[in-house]
């Protein structure tokens, strides 16, 4: 029973690692309608800086100059001003010219981001595993290990307490604040938003930073599980099944969806095998090793049932549409 | 002329100039370059490839290439993908004055090549990857798997544990797990652990990670609860990294877990610094850059400036820029075999095919090459395209890795019928009359 709820618990955290993902996704659809493909890529990109930074490496030369590396607190708001650079960079070259477009328009725009990502933060930070050290705890809470043998990874602790200050202080943005209502704006109507006087750019670029400050948290989460590498980019696969089931405009839903998937997933990698063996002992031989690596797409299976179910995700805002 | 015809004669000039010199160009020994230096198994990909590449630079810089005969690398970016990998191979077998060998780097990637190899008569060498039963040379005539299988390595890691465990006869009960990447390269080592199970008695357990591997924890918790007691590791790229640190984390002892040769590189280890101190992996070469011909690529190419990646000088002798770099000499030895046998310095792949078969690289060589004690002897035959088939064991320190073990013989009464029958089942499947040796 105890094995249940570890994994019950690893779950829950891994899935709040994804939300972490899933919420860069949420703030831009939400206040854009734009599907951010790249918001994986971003995530590597603002850890790639956040190390690069901190050693002290020299952009385009895949150098370090000790003497140019900078502290913890120094370099933490200097990526993020060069996420809001990213941001400015972008509401310039990309949206600017793709405001009222069809949704698909918009869509292939951030493929396209996706691979200038990719491509610049590899030219500018190297492709070397990178190692990320903020200090931040790592391996099992000692106490829960060594007294009831139970396994939480600390740095999951880390990232849920993480997306619990990120999920408040969003949620009052949107709700409580002039911005976060002309953010919602937009979000329905670019042209009726201009038409009342909102500065579609000023929302865009506020909307980016934020989502682009969401990429650095989740970076650094997951860079400090797997050093900083271009494989990084990949968590964004792991965030969709998120959005599908928690929906793509509720930041509430990006948490829940994320709890369901991380605890789904494991549950089903861990125990599916040995119950499909033994319900079935005695008719079949069946290798429960065969229900192996299913953690991957197994959340898809589960978004794919809600989806059957709520369209629109679990919190998502309904679409209707007059005849 | 008009203005429009004047731009068709430029641009008919510039594609007519360089087929007009290269038909008058010198030959050169080509040597295509399946690189990975973008995509999730870059960090890995760009030591291998630098190794393999300066190495025949530096042949090329000190030596004036190969009996004075030029060494031209084309590069080809594969990014581990492979259906990028054969386009690289059909983009580069006709480059230069020809293709005379392929390092596929790639599982995936080799298995698609293996079919074509003997249609173009260009060799591969899957450096200990690959598939295993290439290793018959009678069937598989023109690819090259040595200096050790997977089958091979699989075998002396369990000789290992037995060796740890005081005896083989002590595995009887014992638990080892494998963690292996869900694909043909993680899977090859599963039918010699599970015959290799059968006839010591321990208990054997597979468990797959998707590629990429960015996220395992339901794989740990099971072997929280299994509580196996050694694990094995069949992993590349981010699934090394994640896998370590998640076994740091469990708190698994680091001295019961044993990676491949390709889950044994400072790149999988770094993230965990310290706390990874004692694992273990594979190996058939040294680390380090303590070897003549180390040396001679820091003086040659980085103190010359001639060095492709000029960055990478302090990572020369890291243990995957090593493994490209004895990939290099091998097949650097091998040219200068095929040249040998057929009396000419303007060798073909066909040529090259026969030097690698004639390839015997002994202590003595070695020494010559400035790699003395680096690896191990190699010597093919026209049968046995494996060579030796043995294999070390290697730790990390927390700051660095050392072979900790001599080198293991694989156990050949479980894995030579298991070559002979898969190598025989693709004869059969591709009409293929196995050779007489």
């Amino acid at each position: 029973m105890l094995f249940v709820l570890e994994t019950v618990i690893s779950g829950a955290l891994a899935g709040i690692m994804y939300s972490l993902v899933a919420l860069g996704f949420v703030l831009i659809f939400k206040a854009s309608g734009v599907f951010n493909f790249s918001q994986g890529v971003m995530a590597l990109f603002a850890a790639l800086t956040l190390v690069g930074l901190l050693s002290g490496t020299i952009p385009f030369t895949n150098t370090d100059n000790p003497a140019l590396a900078l502290p913890v607190w120094a370099a933490i708001p200097l990526t993020i001003f060069v996420m809001f650079i990213v941001a400015v960079l972008i509401e310039k070259f990309i949206l600017r010219h793709l405001v009222n477009q069809e949704h698909i328009i918009l869509f292939m725009a951030m493929v396209g981001l996706t691979y200038v990502f990719e491509g610049v933060g590899d030219m500018m930070w190297g492709s070397d595993v990178k190692v990320l050290d903020l200090g931040l705890p790592q391996g099992a809470w000692d106490w829960l290990f060594d007294t009831h043998d139970l396994y939480v990874e600390k740095i999951e602790m880390v990232a849920a307490a993480t997306a619990a200050v990120l999920v408040t202080v969003l949620a009052v943005f949107f709700q409580k604040t002039r911005i976060g209502r002309a953010l919602r704006a937009v979000a329905d109507d670019h042209q009726a938003a201009l038409s009342v006087g909102i500065s579609l750019r000023n929302i865009w670029i506020i909307v980016w930073s934020a989502a682009g400050i969401v990429a650095l948290a989740a970076g650094v989460m997951w860079g400090a599980k797997s050093g900083v590498q271009f494989s990084l980019s990949l968590i964004a696969l792991k965030a969709l099944p998120v959005l599908i089931l928690g929906g793509f405009t509720s930041i509430p839903g990006a948490i829940v969806g994320g709890l369901i998937i991380g605890i789904g997933e494991k549950l089903v990698e861990v125990f599916s095998g040995e119950l499909i063996a033994a319900a079935f002992a005695g008719l079949i031989e069946i290798d429960p090793g065969v229900f192996s690596a299913t953690e991957n797409w197994f959340a898809y299976v589960l978004a794919l049932f809600f989806l059957m179910f709520r369209p629109q995700g679990l919190f998502g805002e309904k679409i209707i549409e007059r005849v | 002329m008009k203005l429009r015809n004047w731009i068709l004669a430029a641009a008919a000039a510039v594609v007519a100039l360089p087929l007009a010199a290269g038909s008058a160009r010198a030959y050169e020994l080509t040597i295509p370059s399946m690189d990975y230096r973008t995509g999730p198994y870059a960090p890995n990909g760009i030591p291998f490839a630098n190794g393999w590449t300066d190495y025949f630079t530096m042949l090329n810089e000190r030596d004036g290439g190969i009996n004075g005969v030029k060494i031209k690398m084309v590069p080809c970016e594969t990014a581990y993908n492979t259906k990028k990998g054969v386009e690289c191979y059909e983009k580069t077998k006709k480059a230069g004055s020809g293709a005379l060998v392929y390092q596929p780097l790639s599982t995936g990637i080799t298995y698609q090549l293996i079919p074509k190899a003997s249609v173009d008569k260009i060799p591969i060498h899957s450096m200990g990857y690959g598939r295993t039963s290439a290793a018959n040379g009678k069937v598989f005539k023109w690819v090259f798997n040595f200096p050790a299988t997977y089958w091979s390595q699989a075998s002396a890691l369990v000789k290992y544990i037995g060796e740890k465990e005081g005896g083989m006869d002590k595995l009887k009960g014992k638990k080892i797990h494998l963690v292996y990447h869900n694909s043909a390269y993680g899977k090859e080592p599963i039918r010699t652990l599970e015959k290799l199970s059968e006839k010591h008695g321990f208990a054997f357990k597979a468990l797959a990670v998707d590629h990429p591997g960015q996220e395992q924890k339901a794989t740990w918790l099971k072997i929280r609860r299994d509580k196996p007691d050694w694990i094995l590791l069949w992993g590349w790229g981010v699934m090394n990294q994640v896998a370590i640190k998640e076994a740091v984390s469990i708190r698994f002892p680091m001295d019961r877990f044993i990676g491949v040769w390709w889950s044994g590189s400072e790149n999988d280890v770094k993230p965990s610094g310290m706390a990874a101190k004692g694992y273990l992996s594979g190996a058939f070469h040294q680390p380090g850059k303590n070897f003549q011909a180390h040396r001679d690529i820091l003086k040659y190419l980085y103190d010359a400036g001639k060095a492709p990646h000029p960055d990478f000088k302090d990572r020369v002798g890291e243990v995957l820029y090593n493994r490209g770099l004895v990939a290099a000499m091998w097949n650097s030895e091998a040219i200068r075999n095929a040249m040998k046998i057929h009396g000419t310095k303007e060798i073909t792949g066909a040529m090259m095919r026969d030097g690698l078969e004639a390839l015997d690289v002994d202590e003595a060589r070695l020494k010559e090459l400035g790699l003395g004690g680096f690896t191990i002897p190699v010597k093919i035959t026209c049968a046995n395209h494996e060579g030796p088939g043995i294999v070390a064991v290697q730790q990390w320190d927390g700051k660095k890795w050392s072979i900790v073990s001599k080198f293991y013989e694989p156990d050949m009464a479980v894995i030579q019928p298991l070559i002979d029958e898969d190598s025989m089942k693709y004869a059969k499947e591709n009409n293929i009359t196995p050779r007489t040796c």
